[in-house]
């Protein structure tokens, strides 16, 4: 994940002549066909670059902006046993983004930049945070369902052909394993409980199922951005394809759950060998993303407020810094002629 | 038994109050050493209250007048110099009475020779971050100021004697002192010149007297658990 | 009245375990070097992964260019006398 170089690649390929371009890309595209990984100083398309960043910060994005709802119940956490994982899940969160932040700036985009587009409203985080966490219950879907998914679609990155995001991804898909665990075991816990605890943890589901299906993006046919990284093997697997992998997994551990999912049209398809599931919702997907879900302005309200008024910190350290140590100023100084 | 909810107490309502923070520090990398530092101490807590009975019973069923707690754990986090300079307070209250508890021969001996390790850390990062904000900017410099001369007034109660735990407080002051002096020196900070505690208030906490926002904070924590009796978690 | 100066980036190398080295963990922001070291702390080893850490200013990383790739290291590529099984040894001889 180190951002040493990736300034240096970008000028190297805009001094080069007109025309050794095409030997770069030829080479470039034989070392992503062979499944080799390609590194921050590589030659690398523009577009293959631009397409990285904003996947890598809106996955980062999301790991942050999804501490919300979550951190939302630590205050309020049933057992003690339960707050303690529940402030190592979104502590990982914060770690997971940092990850990210980091292999994101290896393309030469800093963090403060990302953060500043994403408290512009100009870069994206997943739709799925912008929904409410109500009860208890909600804790133990979003780590079933929403991590699941999650986990489902970052599983492939790990062998994204980006060498840095892909090595991102195994740690975080390490540490992920956990946060779908602990919300499997809060769901049961609740399903086998008090029928006060069952219905808080089924009607969680009810809310959150639909939802985890968004998180797969538009079916296929609507993709604005899939064909071209599938090529580029940043993406390994379609959204439908994910999509259907994830409900199969879901229907038997629901019934291991005693808990049911809202879709009356779910059935398993014989002939498919997979099971049928209703039709998505995409206006709402759509709604949401366009910032109209029912968290949007308050997540982002958060997060700007929580780094406007960190801003004396950062600037604090930074004065302390420049008054007290040598090895700061060599790392400014290294940074400005690098 | 005091002396087992005291201990764990001040664990377990700092822990909490280091627990609101997430998603709101001044920067990711505190997110993630203020739930450090948060889950140490609830690890602390649940290990202590566990030997003074049922861990959830005693966190989520007690009434706000059975806390053990100091009052200094129980203010509100504030900003992030009030934070920082109440971890600066207690962690150099913490470390050395643990030391002693390691070094004893009662049944905290081992929990604590555990948790002193811990509460190192917990100082150096208090202290790392009083020199920062103390000798940053005139703006850090004047918050950080304020955080130490507001919580000033809570430092006196750490030194009543706590019925059960063999301490010898005098020299604990002293280390305690020493310690802060120390820093806040450093950080070009002045040492606070007034009571280190209310009119009457001191040892207050300990016997069940606690500040005002502590009883919200409660009430938050417990009503979850208590909306549900008997349920499992 | 976001910060006006972002914080440095540093490379974070950790030792997994004592007779290991030190590899490449990642990398994180840190306004200098005892706050590197302890947000490394915090971020890269706080499942066990480590009893030991470095952190380099990322500026200071000298990196051998993709540029230079070929001249670097295909050169290495011909010359395999440099590893043992070049070498014919008849059957049977042992501690060779």
């Amino acid at each position: 994940m180190a951002a040493v170089t990736a300034d240096q690649t970008a000028q190297a390929g805009a001094d080069r002549p007109e025309g050794a371009d095409g030997a770069l890309e030829a080479a470039f595209d034989a070392a992503v066909a062979a499944d080799e990984r390609i590194e921050p100083r590589d030659w690398m398309p523009d577009a293959y670059r631009a397409s990285l960043v904003r996947q890598m910060a809106q996955h980062a994005h999301s790991e942050i902006i999804g501490m919300q709802p979550e951190a939302n119940w630590i205050s309020r956490a049933p057992s003690l046993r339960r707050k303690a994982i529940l402030m190592a899940k979104v502590q990982d969160e914060a770690g997971h983004g940092l990850y990210l932040y980091s292999a994101a700036e290896t393309l030469g985009t800093g963090r403060e930049e990302l953060l500043d587009k994403l408290h512009a409203g100009r870069q994206r985080y997943s739709s799925i945070f912008n929904y409410p966490t109500l009860t208890w219950a909600d804790v133990g879907a979003i780590g079933w369902l929403v991590d699941g998914a999650a986990i489902t679609n970052q599983v492939p990155l790990c062998r994204c052909s980006y060498g840095p995001y892909a090595r991102a991804m195994v740690r975080i898909c390490k540490e992920e394993s956990f946060h779908q665990r602990q919300g499997y075991e809060l769901l049961l816990t609740l399903s086998k409980g008090t029928p006060a605890q069952h219905e808080m943890a089924q009607d969680a589901v009810n809310r959150w199922w639909w939802p985890s299906l968004m998180m797969f993006g538009p079916p296929d046919d609507a993709s604005a951005h899939s064909a071209q990284s599938m090529t580029w093997k940043i993406k390994r697997h379609s959204n439908d394809e994910l999509r259907q992998r994830f409900v199969d997994i879901c229907v038997p551990q629901a019934e291991a759950l005693g808990l049911t999912l809202p879709d009356p049209d779910l059935r398993w398809n014989e002939e498919r060998g997979q099971h049928d599931f209703g039709a998505i919702d995409w206006k709402e997907f759509q709604e949401v993303l366009k910032g109209n879900g029912p968290c949007n302005e308050q997540r982002l309200t958060q997060r700007r407020r929580a780094h406007e008024e960190g801003a004396w910190v950062r600037d604090a350290a930074v004065a302390y810094a420049e008054k007290h140590t040598a090895t700061h100023t060599a790392a400014r100084n290294g940074e400005a002629t690098a | 038994m005091t002396a087992t909810l005291a201990l764990g107490d001040d664990a377990l309502v700092l822990s909490h109050r280091l627990g609101e923070w997430a998603g709101h520090a001044p920067v990711l990398e505190e997110e993630v050493a203020l739930a450090n530092i948060a889950l140490d101490l609830l690890g602390q807590a649940r290990l202590l209250l566990s030997m003074a009975g049922d861990e959830d019973e005693l966190a989520y069923l007690r009434e706000e007048r059975a806390f053990r707690n100091v009052q200094l754990v129980e203010q509100p986090n504030g900003d992030f110099a009030h934070t920082i300079t109440r971890q600066l307070y207690f962690s150099a209250y913490q470390r050395p009475l643990y030391e002693q508890l390691a070094s004893g021969g009662s049944a905290f001996a081992g929990l604590a020779a555990k948790a002193v390790k811990e509460v190192a850390y917990h100082q150096d990062h208090a202290e790392h971050w009083t020199l920062r904000l103390g000798d940053g900017t005139d703006e850090s410099h004047d918050r950080m100021q304020r955080g130490v001369d507001a919580l000033w007034r809570f430092t006196g109660e750490l030194f009543e004697p706590v019925e059960g735990l063999e301490i010898d407080w005098r020299s604990l002051r002293s280390d305690w002192l020493e310690s802060v002096s120390a820093v806040l020196d450093r950080a070009t900070l002045t040492l606070p010149a007034g009571p280190q505690s209310g009119a009457w208030t001191a040892g207050a906490g300990r016997q069940g007297i606690h500040t005002e926002p502590f009883g919200r904070m409660i009430a938050e924590m417990q009503h979850l658990h208590r909306s549900h009796p008997g349920a499992s978690w | 009245m976001s910060s006006s100066t972002e914080w440095p980036l540093w490379e974070v190398f950790v030792r997994s375990r004592r007779g290991l080295s030190h590899t490449h963990a990642g990398s994180l922001h840190a306004p200098d070097a005892e706050m590197a070291l302890r947000n490394a702390r915090d971020l890269y080893t706080r499942r066990s992964e480590g009893v030991s850490i470095w952190v380099v200013p990322s500026a200071q990383v000298t990196a051998s260019s993709p540029d230079e790739k070929d001249s670097f290291f295909e050169p290495a590529g011909d010359k395999p006398y440099r590893h043992p099984t070049f070498y014919e040894i008849p059957e049977g001889v042992k501690h060779l």
